[in-house]
């Protein structure tokens, strides 16, 4: 992976610090995202995971600056190579969206337009941002629908969505995203609405389009598969906050938080890299609107009385560095969370040193 | 496509067929007499008699009604011997109360319909859809209430009240326009629209106030679709993520609907004719009902049926050619 001279300040290509994202509705004031802080490099991978509701998505629409800031409050900062996000004007923001950055979206069906053929959603793309004829950019939605793996794709190019298997779909979404070639490209869910065969097809021509293209990716999602497939990095939320930060080693073999702890057990093999759904953990994850005082996961966790003075129950756990680039948000000490670890998944974690 | 269209047209022939049997039949177990509202007070029992022959209402029913249908087709003949009177199709019947066919009465009724309902769609339309556009775009501001608001108002104020207004306080009070008399536009266009304007206007409130809502509520459900939120994705600006992702899927079910109600209205619009005392076949309805006048009701309730049933086709074959998913199968 080689590491792009187009960085910003710090080194990183993206940094995300403290971001937070509030939507005031009518029942109150929805906490989706908390606080959320990471960094990504190009040809590097991120994946987001997390129970739904958690806030995933909407961190991932505030960094392509898709949402209406009239009626969301944003925060914090989102920098891409240098340039901070959330400051730059709505105009700003929508050049880069579809060039710099892009976004590929959980239901590809609902997610294109019923009503014009591939061929003109991808060249309206190519136009948005390239000066070029509707014959140019009709050929270079060709090439990429070609890229992506649809075959006989200068016929396809004039298929409605719906004459579309759902895997096809998807690819024309990759290609409509990778048009104006980005730097970051955001998959939110991309798989969860495919069959498992057309999963792994997808996952791997994302990768494959990474390694061409040095691009940086976060790839948001519920599957443990897909992370152990895809990522370098991982970023575990729980109720809008950002509750365990670290390598894909450090997730797996070395997790802390006892929410990622669930999240593990749940799943039946980690190092063969099958894809499985994670089943739910006892209880029900809290209202953004009003989250437990202490800790958001206290109302599920089951190791709180190893914290003394019911610190759990009063007070918000701050997010520590547990070990080099490897960040927990609990109360626990780090022998009691690391001894936790060992007796929930046992082979599975490393002896740590 | 053709295959579809035949059968449509075959089951509409079917849908008709029926329609005529029940209305057919309701009024035939109604306990009036067609044939004592013939002839006025003084009539003799011989006349009723004779009338009730000559309208075949003495025939079983069946035999009625298959005269009935025969003579929207191929024309029938009433009466018998040398007091024959032959009504062409397409024959609806004939009016004794009026003395004339119910076809002459109804074509001589649709003209003043026609533009009430042509002129009040095209400024329904216009300021329905634009200002539910309007209303959307600024959803949840005072903007929006407001058009909301007045759309309630003009939705439940009845349009007898907004007419009688209109009427007593620019016609009556203050003589802004003459009294309503009906002339058609070639004849007299300034006179024309004079008489027309107020009808527009009583029949437009009532339906721009519902097609307001109707426009907002389609936008802000095509506004929160995912596929907006892809245009937005691409780099769009919000005035093509609008115009040319969002109006195209927004607008659409307001064809069906602006559809339906433009036909509905070509079978009169009753209380806003009546109003106006426009000629036209809204007026008519409302007369043949008050004198019981059998065969010019079945007459009318059958031309707006089928103005209606005409109309859902149209509507069908407008929604398959605006969206590629429809397949007229
Ligand atoms: N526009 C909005 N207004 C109010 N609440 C919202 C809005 N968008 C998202 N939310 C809420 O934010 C929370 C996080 O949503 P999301 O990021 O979509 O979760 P996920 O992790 O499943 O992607 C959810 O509880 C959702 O209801
Ligand atoms: S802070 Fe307390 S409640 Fe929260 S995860 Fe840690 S032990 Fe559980
Ligand atoms: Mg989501």
């Amino acid at each position: 992976m080689s590491t792009n001279s187009s960085t910003g300040a710090g080194g990183n290509y993206l940094d995300v610090r403290d971001l937070r994202v509030e939507f005031p509705t009518e029942d109150g004031l929805v906490r989706a995202v908390d606080g959320v802080s990471f960094t990504l490099q190009r040809g590097q991978t991120l994946a987001i995971v997390g129970e739904s509701g958690s806030g995933k998505s909407v961190t991932s629409q505030a960094i392509m600056g898709l949402h209406n800031r009239k009626s969301a409050n944003i925060s914090g900062q989102v920098i891409l190579e240098g340039e901070d996000l959330i400051a730059m004007s709505d105009e700003g923001v929508r050049k880069l969206r579809g060039q710099k950055m892009a976004m590929i979206f959980q239901d590809p069906l609902s997610s294109l337009h019923p009503f014009y053929t591939v061929g003109k959603q991808l060249v309206e793309a190519v136009r948005v941002h390239q000066d070029v004829t509707k014959d140019a950019a009709r050929k270079q939605a060709i090439a990429m629908l070609d890229r992506v793996g649809i075959p006989n794709p200068d016929r396809r190019v004039d298929d409605y969505p719906h004459q579309l298997s759902g895997g096809m779909r998807q690819r024309v979404m990759i290609a409509m995203a990778l048009l104006n070639s980005p730097t970051l490209l955001i998959a939110d869910e991309p798989t969860t609405a495919l069959d498992v065969t057309v999963q792994a097809q997808i996952l791997e021509l994302l990768k494959d389009l990474q390694r061409d293209f040095n691009t940086a990716i976060i790839v948001i999602t519920h599957d443990l598969g897909v992370v152990a497939d895809m990522a370098d990095e991982v970023v575990v939320m729980y109720g809008g906050r950002l509750v365990e930060h670290g390598s894909v080693r450090d997730i797996f073999h070395r997790p802390e938080m006892p929410y990622t702890l669930g999240l593990l057990a749940s799943m039946p093999r980690l190092d063969h890299g099958r894809s499985s759904r994670l089943d739910p953990i006892p209880g029900l994850p809290p209202s953004l609107i009003r989250l437990p005082k202490g800790c958001v996961f206290r109302p599920r966790c089951t190791y709180h009385d190893k914290v003394p003075n019911g610190l759990c129950d009063t007070e918000r756990p701050e997010l520590i560095t547990t070990a080099p680039n490897h960040e927990v948000r609990c109360h626990m000490t780090a022998d009691v969370r690391r001894a936790i670890a060992v007796e929930r998944l046992g082979a599975r974690i490393e002896e740590t040193a | 496509m053709s295959g579809y269209i035949v059968r449509r047209l075959i089951s509409m022939v079917l849908m008709l067929l029926l329609l005529t049997l029940v209305v057919f039949l309701l009024f035939s177990v109604l306990p009036t007499d067609p044939a004592r509202l013939t002839c006025g007070k003084a009539c003799t029992p011989e006349v009723i008699a004779a009338n009730r022959h000559n309208l075949g209402l003495d025939l079983p029913l069946w035999q009625q009604y298959w005269d009935f249908v025969k003579g929207i087709f191929v024309g029938r003949t009433y009466g018998s011997g040398t007091q024959t009177y032959s009504c062409d199709a397409p024959c609806l019947g004939y009016s004794f109360k009026r003395g004339e066919e119910v076809t002459t009465l109804i074509k001589q009724g649709f003209p003043a319909t026609f533009w009430l309902a042509t002129g009040a769609f095209i400024m329904w339309i216009v300021v329905g859809v634009s200002v539910g556009i309007y209303a959307a775009l600024r959803r949840g501001k005072w903007q929006d209430k407001t058009v909301m608001g007045i759309s309630l108002i003009g939705y439940s104020l009845p349009s007898f009240f907004i007419g009688l207004v209109l009427l007593y306080f620019i016609i009556l009070k203050w003589e802004l326009l003459p009294y309503p008399s009906y002339v058609s536009p070639f004849e007299n266009p300034v006179a024309f629209f004079q008489t027309m304007l107020l009808p527009w206007i009583v029949l437009a409130i009532l339906y721009a106030a519902f097609y307001m809502r109707l426009t907002r509520n389609q936008m802000l459900d095509t506004l929160g679709e995912d596929y907006i939120r892809t245009a937005r994705a691409k780099g769009l600006s919000e005035r093509i993520v609008i115009r040319k992702h969002g109006l195209r899927a927004g607008l659409t079910p307001i064809v069906t609907a602006a559809g339906l109600d433009l036909a509905g209205l070509l079978g009169g619009a009753i209380i806003t004719e009546s109003i106006f005392s426009l000629p036209g076949i809204g007026s008519l309805a409302v007369n043949s009902v008050v004198d019981a006048d059998l065969p010019l009701i079945v007459g009318i309730t059958l031309v707006t049926a089928t103005f209606i049933i005409v109309a859902n086709l149209i509507v069908d074959l407008l929604y398959a050619v605006i969206d590629p998913r429809v397949r007229l199968v």
